[in-house]
């Protein structure tokens, strides 16, 4: 984080409008969803930064400030700042005191209830270093997309205070299974805010967002083998892409979002190839005596890494996009599965196990060592933050899988809240919705 | 691993088809109740023995399922529907040859016949990895039969991976358990 080298910004005109209710989000997130940071970890050179709460918030369907505060403490680049006392974006804001409070930046703001149901969500964003305000904005929400609402100001705070985009308005994609039952869910990136996109009676594994953020791929079992589905997430929309003879799985779209690899059984037993999205012939694009399965393009298209025990033990290889032959890419140790790729193509995650234990590495693609970021022992499925600060994964808690994220170098650890169902197979999904 | 462990395709069953039916030690419809997938014990003690075999604990409780058995209750040999793999194995032991002769000669007497072979993994490792290790169990038990003189085309060899246990558990006895491939009629 190179806070120093931040652009001095011109504060936009205020107010500035923008209308995010007509994002249609589905309907209905519920009224006042449990709300629950649990983090652990230290980072170093975190930006001190006080938000307030928002003046009226209590009229809101949800604590706004509370979310913001959240999401950006999750982050691991900041650090909240008590900011007791009652402040909204036309409070006079004495600098030399909050600097005495130890903020290096202040969120004031106010939600008021428009005559049209939605709510007018204002703030302003304070630099206290250069004694300026950086950003002032009016969103006019629906209340379903109050939580929205109250992510976007935090990716706003976040973008004017290191330089990079947010992922706290992004979603991810998870299953849980409860009581027999699977269901594919799709919340905000903090876990809340929860929708089910499938609810099955059979396991459902290995969901996929689209490059455009609009549709899932995902495995599902129910008709007793496993299948590749594609779900449209705002209509619910589901067409099968795959159901070959034999095992159909391992969906990974393409960044340009015209096709899929795939892992299949029907030539041999588990083969990778890449499919039209709108299904078709697939062409197969490896050709081991040994299992080839979880393919993940990189960012540009041009490779897949991919997991073989082609050598014996799983271990992770690339290739061509296309086909073509395949070099390995993990040494250290005798069972490495599950990569991701980060969106700067700059860093490889994947879990190894080391014993009993499954943990989640991280390793520098231009040839670091891999350096695992977990202290547990039942890491599954990492999947990056748009942005390739986080990942998200799965692990073990109280007898139950559970979603976690993680800054990269493991510091900052967020556990997404906790339902008493089995939360598993994590999907980070892109910029936009 | 007890080869001589039992577990049944109605163990599985997630579809609420039909009544599953418990009878004593032999197929012997005598007594009929429904019976959920949850109520199978999972501790070894009462899901050792089985029909027929010699030695076969008196308490023991054989589940036909009838919805997946077609007409009437297999007996002996095709009674048997569940081939057991030791760790990280794909071998399909000696031990079973002749339950899968048994079976592939019903296949090869009938070619209108078809049969599902499900393979499934322990809990441990990853799940797409563990579905492919599965799928290489069921094309084991496909290239027995093929071997037996049944014609590829009358199996489909898939997998569940980890995702169906047998049993629940997180030791041996349960892994060992759910390391399997069922043979399932279509």
């Amino acid at each position: 984080m190179t806070r120093s080298t931040r652009p001095a910004l011109t504060p936009p005109p205020w107010p500035r409008r923008r209308f995010i209710g007509a994002l249609a989000a589905a309907a209905a997130a519920p009224a006042a969803a449990q709300f629950r940071v649990e983090i652990t970890g230290i980072g170093g050179n975190q930006i001190p930064v006080a938000i307030a709460t928002f003046r009226d918030e209590a009229s809101a369907p949800v604590p706004v400030a509370a979310i913001v505060r959240a999401d950006l403490q999750r982050s691991g680049l900041f650090r909240i700042v008590d900011a007791g006392g009652s402040f909204d974006e036309n409070s006079r804001i004495t600098v030399a005191e909050w600097r005495g409070r130890g903020a290096d930046a202040l969120a004031v703001g106010s939600v008021s209830r428009l005559a049209d149901g939605r709510y007018d969500v204002r703030f302003k964003l304070w630099d206290l270093v250069k004694g300026e305000e950086l950003v002032g904005q009016s969103h006019a929400a629906l209340p379903a997309d109050m939580r929205l609402a109250a992510h976007r100001i935090a990716d706003s705070i976040y973008q004017n205070l290191t330089g990079e985009r947010g992922v706290f308005s992004t979603r991810i994609a998870y299953v849980t299974r409860a009581g027999g039952r699977y269901s594919l869910h799709v919340t905000d990136a903090d876990g809340e805010g929860g929708q089910i996109a499938l609810a099955s009676p059979d396991p459902i594994i290995s969901p996929a967002w689209a490059p455009n953020g609009k549709e899932l791929a995902y495995v599902s079992f129910e008709s007793q083998k496993a299948v590749v589905w594609l779900q449209d997430v705002l209509s619910g929309q589901r067409r099968m892409l795959a159901n070959f003879r034999g095992s159909n799985s391992a969906p990974a779209w393409s960044p340009d979002g015209r096709e899929l690899a795939l892992t299949l059984s029907r030539d041999a037993v588990a083969q990778l190839y890449l499919i039209s999205r709108d299904g078709g012939t697939p062409r197969r694009i490896t050709n081991s005596q040994a299992i080839d399965t979880e393919p993940v393009f990189t960012p540009d298209g041009r490779q897949i890494y991919f997991v073989s025990d082609r050598g014996g033990g799983p271990q992770i290889y690339r290739m061509p996009a296309d086909g073509g032959s395949a070099e390995r890419v993990s040494f250290s140790g005798s069972y490495n599965i599950s990569p991701a790729i980060s969106p700067d193509a700059r860093t490889l995650a994947y879990i190894t196990r080391q014993g009993s234990a499954f943990k989640v590495m991280v390793q520098e693609l231009s040839g670091g060592t891999p350096i695992a970021i977990t202290d547990t022992n039942d890491d599954e499925s990492p999947s990056f933050a748009p942005n390739g600060r986080l990942l998200v994964y799965t692990s073990r808690a109280g007898g139950r899988d559970v979603l976690m994220t993680t800054t990269l170098d493991g510091k900052i650890k967020s556990r997404l809240l906790t339902t008493g169902a089995d939360m598993r197979e994590p999907a980070w999904g892109p910029f936009g919705r | 691993m007890q080869h001589t462990r039992r577990t049944f395709s109605g163990a599985v069953l997630a579809v609420a088809l039909g009544a599953l039916f418990a009878g004593c030690s032999t197929t012997k419809l005598d007594e009929a109740a429904p019976v959920e997938s949850r109520n199978v014990p999972a501790d070894g003690s009462s899901a050792t023995g089985g029909a027929g075999g010699p030695g076969t604990a008196q308490s023991s409780v054989a589940t036909v399922d009838l919805s997946k058995q077609g007409t009437g209750a297999a007996t002996g040999l095709l009674a048997q529907r569940t081939v057991f793999f030791d760790f990280d194995s794909f071998v399909v032991k000696d031990e079973y040859r002749p339950m899968l002769e048994a079976h592939a000669k019903v296949l090869s007497a009938n070619r209108g016949k078809r049969m599902t072979l499900e393979g499934h993994t322990d809990e441990r490792g990853g799940r797409e990895y563990n579905l492919a290790l599965g799928q290489k169990r069921a094309d084991a038990v496909l290239r027995s039969m093929v071997l037996l003189g049944v014609q590829e085309m009358q199996l489909e060899a898939v997998s569940f991976g980890e995702e169906k246990p047998a049993v629940p558990g997180s030791d041996e006895a349960a892994w060992a358990k759910n390391r399997r491939v069922e043979l399932k009629d279509r």
